[in-house]
């Protein structure tokens, strides 16, 4: 039994602190985002950029968006994510739960012509608790090789006449029950008022009826690119940057419907109890600068949240942003509100209507 | 050790202690030993499996977020009768609590929690905790119904004080399709909002199916391995052992490339003239992909413990009953089939046990109708974050497990079971 010696045993552990200090010396954050094309754009926009610059190290990984994982590791006291990418409607829910750390709106940078930040950004991009980076947008996208006649308008999706063939929808009811109520003619700006009824979503779920055995429910954002390639589906919703990924850097067949887009942003968080609350703020204040938010865009297809990275926005890139005027002709925000309220009900009735 | 008699009558050992003492002492001794040489086992087990699960299931019955947020509210509302509108005094404590920096966020977990109950409520409270702060003075009870008249219903302070519990089966109430009216009585849910208990049907049903499946597939395999000669049967076992040793994933994703729309199957079928191009067939993202791709994933379970039994079974059996009258027939099903019991019995409850909390495959495969109750599990971890819910659901499945189990143990018996 006395193969190993008591101070062979302290050495050895001395060892080990000594080299986990020395690992510390210099910082490393671990920043979680989407992964894929979108994560790409992030390493080369903010990561290398900021590790460059002050020799700190960022250990990237990937999720699949929602709380839970920042929740568990808050209660449990044992946070290692120290940045998330989220959706306004997490961003705002964790706030209130308590799990995420105020941001220091105030210091954030102001932008290259001079605008203070909180007037750069875009209103309602800035969060207590959250600093927006990017506008995205749920589209939907046809193979252009498949189709007799081009779908043009969100209700040609719900059209099985015009367009027969499987589509594919994402799995939640988030964004499928606006679209319903739009292509049954509710204007943009009325859908949530609709929604809040019961007769309102009634008749998003009949909308949805009349597709519904052709339609096959993907998950991750990287499915909908895949099945339309695959001619699993003639058309399918997807977010706009896999699909630009898909179109322009994949060379695929495909063409993007923008009319009744759902925009939303995208931000970032801290969960509460970070380690590494310095260096992962300077990171923020750092990525969410002019510069990076106008390079990020360089990209992937997903717009800048600061007015004044637009204009410095590459003209090539900017006929595929959300936000174009082109592609900005009916869209809807998505209201994070209503579904922070709504979400658990719809969910449920969405997931038995499913399961029925 | 010979044993010394003394003139009391009693055996001793070499000591001088009674034998009987000295052997209860060395028994004794033995146990300790080896409970000793199990325990780091155990602590393992302890800490990293069974408490986790016994917090998890913990979540189920505990809701003391709207008690922590409002303690004060809630204990003067235990003492409302229920009717009408509350007093003043209960409008004023709510005011004062909602208004209290140090809640700042416990509001949002008091929120959801009521949102669970009653949709509308989460933002009810936000605009509520917004405004009333700029209320200095009472009377509260006017200021909160013009925030909102919601406030003025008798529902909304009785969904409050039914919140106030921080104990509740609630959650057990919602995992089978059952709520909790305002008042306190349970009602069944709407229909349209009716899922879990149809989810549980549907897994169980198809675990079943997919165990009998894989019985009917693995007999004859294993059969075939147990009798040929070693070299053979041992590249057949490489085969199934490939798979098995395959990531789910990996092999879960080669059923799409096969069964998709447009996939091999499919474009065989099509060259072969079998069913023409613009009708493939649909075997993918619905019941029937769910049930191929796992009872392929689940074979082996079944097929190994097979195997190792009907490897035991000398084969002079079915002979001697061949030769003393039996058809083939009857040889099989009364000398052969009972021996291989233990091992179908074995695979059924690996396959059973395994298939009634698989989600990988059914959320890659099952499209709208092959989903799993453990989907939804998922889906209330991960995305809607009701873990209370989730925690039901996961219990209710737990106990349904362990009930098999021991209605197994009961009619075949635990310790006729072999695993290889």
């Amino acid at each position: 039994m006395s193969a190993i010696k008591p101070s062979r045993l302290l050495i050895a552990g001395l060892a080990a602190i000594g080299l986990t200090t020395a690992a510390q010396a210099a910082d490393t954050i671990t920043v979680v985002s989407w992964g894929g094309a979108y994560t790409n754009s992030q390493v080369k926009a903010y990561h290398e950029p900021w590790i460059a610059k002050t020799g700190n190290k960022i250990n990237s990984e990937d999720y699949n968006g929602g709380l839970a994982e920042v929740r568990a590791q808050v209660e449990a006291g044992n946070v290692t994510w120290d940045l998330v990418d989220v959706e306004l409607a997490d961003a705002v829910r964790g706030c209130d739960e308590g799990i995420l750390e105020p941001m220091p709106l105030g210091e954030l940078p102001a932008g290259t012509d001079g605008t203070a930040a909180k007037d750069d950004f875009i209103a309602g991009t800035l969060h207590e608790c959250a600093v927006g980076q990017i506008v995205w947008s749920t589209v939907y996208s046809y193979d252009t090789t498949k189709v007799a006649t081009k779908p043009t308008t969100i209700a040609d999706f719900f059209d099985l006449k015009k367009i027969p063939g499987k589509r594919g929808l994402r799995k939640t009811a988030k964004v499928n029950l606006e679209w319903a109520l739009m292509a049954d003619g509710v204007a943009a700006d009325k859908v949530y008022e609709v929604l809040a009824t019961p007769a309102g979503i009634d008749r998003a779920f009949a909308k949805l009826d009349t597709i519904k055995n052709d339609v096959v429910w993907w998950e991750a954002g990287a499915q909908p690119p895949q099945l339309l390639a695959d001619g699993e589906v003639v058309m399918t919703s997807a977010y706009n940057g896999r699909l630009f990924n898909a179109i322009v850097n994949e060379k695929k067949p495909f063409d993007i419907v923008w009319d009744g887009q759902v925009w939303d942003i995208d931000l970032w968080v801290m969960p509460k109890g970070s380690k590494n609350k310095a260096a992962a703020m300077d990171f923020v204040k750092f990525a969410t600068d002019t510069e990076r938010l106008a390079d990020q865009a360089n990209y992937i297809s997903y717009g800048p949240v600061r007015k004044s990275s637009f204009a410095k926005v590459a003209p090539a890139m900017q006929p595929h942003m959300p936000t174009a005027p082109v592609n900005f002709k009916n869209p809807l925000q998505n209201d994070f509100g209503f579904w922070a309220d709504y979400g658990d009900e719809l969910n449920e009735r969405f997931n038995a209507w499913l399961a029925g | 050790m010979a044993a010394i008699t003394e003139n009391d009558g009693l055996m001793r050992a070499a000591d001088g202690t009674p034998l009987k003492q000295a052997l209860a002492r060395a028994t004794r001794m033995n146990k300790a030993r080896a409970f000793l040489l199990t325990t780091p086992l155990l602590a393992f087990i302890l800490v990293t499996f069974i408490l986790p699960i016994g917090m998890m299931l913990f979540r189920s019955i505990e809701a003391p977020e709207v008690s922590e947020a409002f303690p004060k509210t809630v204990a003067i509302l235990e003492q409302w009768d229920g009717v009408g509108q509350p007093s003043e005094e209960i409008y004023a404590s709510l005011a004062a609590e909602m208004a209290d920096p140090e809640n700042r966020f416990k509001l949002g977990k008091a929120g959801t929690r009521l949102n669970y109950i009653e949709s509308g409520f989460r933002s009810l409270m936000n605009k509520t905790v917004r405004r009333i702060k700029r209320v200095d003075a009472g009377p509260y009870k006017e200021a909160f119904i013009k925030i909102d008249k919601r406030w003025g219903e008798t529902d909304t302070w009785k969904i409050i004080r039914l919140a106030g519990d921080p104990y509740t089966y609630r959650a057990y109430l919602n995992a089978l399709d059952l709520t909790q009216a305002p008042d306190g009585n349970i009602v069944a849910q709407p229909e349209i909002k009716q899922i879990y208990v149809t989810l549980f049907e549907r897994t169980i049903f198809v675990s079943i199916g997919v165990t009998i499946a894989c019985i009917a597939l693995a007999y004859p395999i294993s059969y075939l391995l147990a009798t040929l000669p070693s070299g053979t049967s041992n590249l057949l076992m490489i085969f199934v052992l490939l798979p098995f040793w395959t990531s789910l994933l990996v092999r879960t994703t080669s059923w799409i490339v096969l069964l998709q729309t447009n996939g091999v199957i499919n474009d065989i079928l099509v060259s072969l003239g079998i069913v023409g191009t613009d009708d493939r067939i649909q075997m993918i993202y619905n019941m029937t992909g769910t049930f191929i791709a796992m009872t392929h994933i689940l074979l082996p379970f079944m097929v190994l413990p097979l195997y190792s039994v009907m490897k035991t079974i000398p084969r002079d059996h079915m002979r001697a009953a061949r030769s003393l009258g039996a058809n083939p027939a009857i040889a099989f099903g009364r000398i052969y089939l009972p021996q291989t019991i233990p091992g179908v019995g074995a695979g059924s409850i690996l396959v059973f046990i395994l298939a009634i909390g698989y989600y990988i495959t059914p959320a890659l495969v099952g499209g709208q109708d092959g989903q799993l109750i453990s989907n939804i599990i998922e889906y209330h971890m991960k995305k809607s974050l009701n873990w209370s819910l989730a925690a039901a659901l996961g219990g209710i499945l737990l106990a349904g497990v362990l009930a098999l189990y021991w209605l197994y143990n009961r009619i075949v018996g635990i310790s006729n079971m072999k695993l290889g």
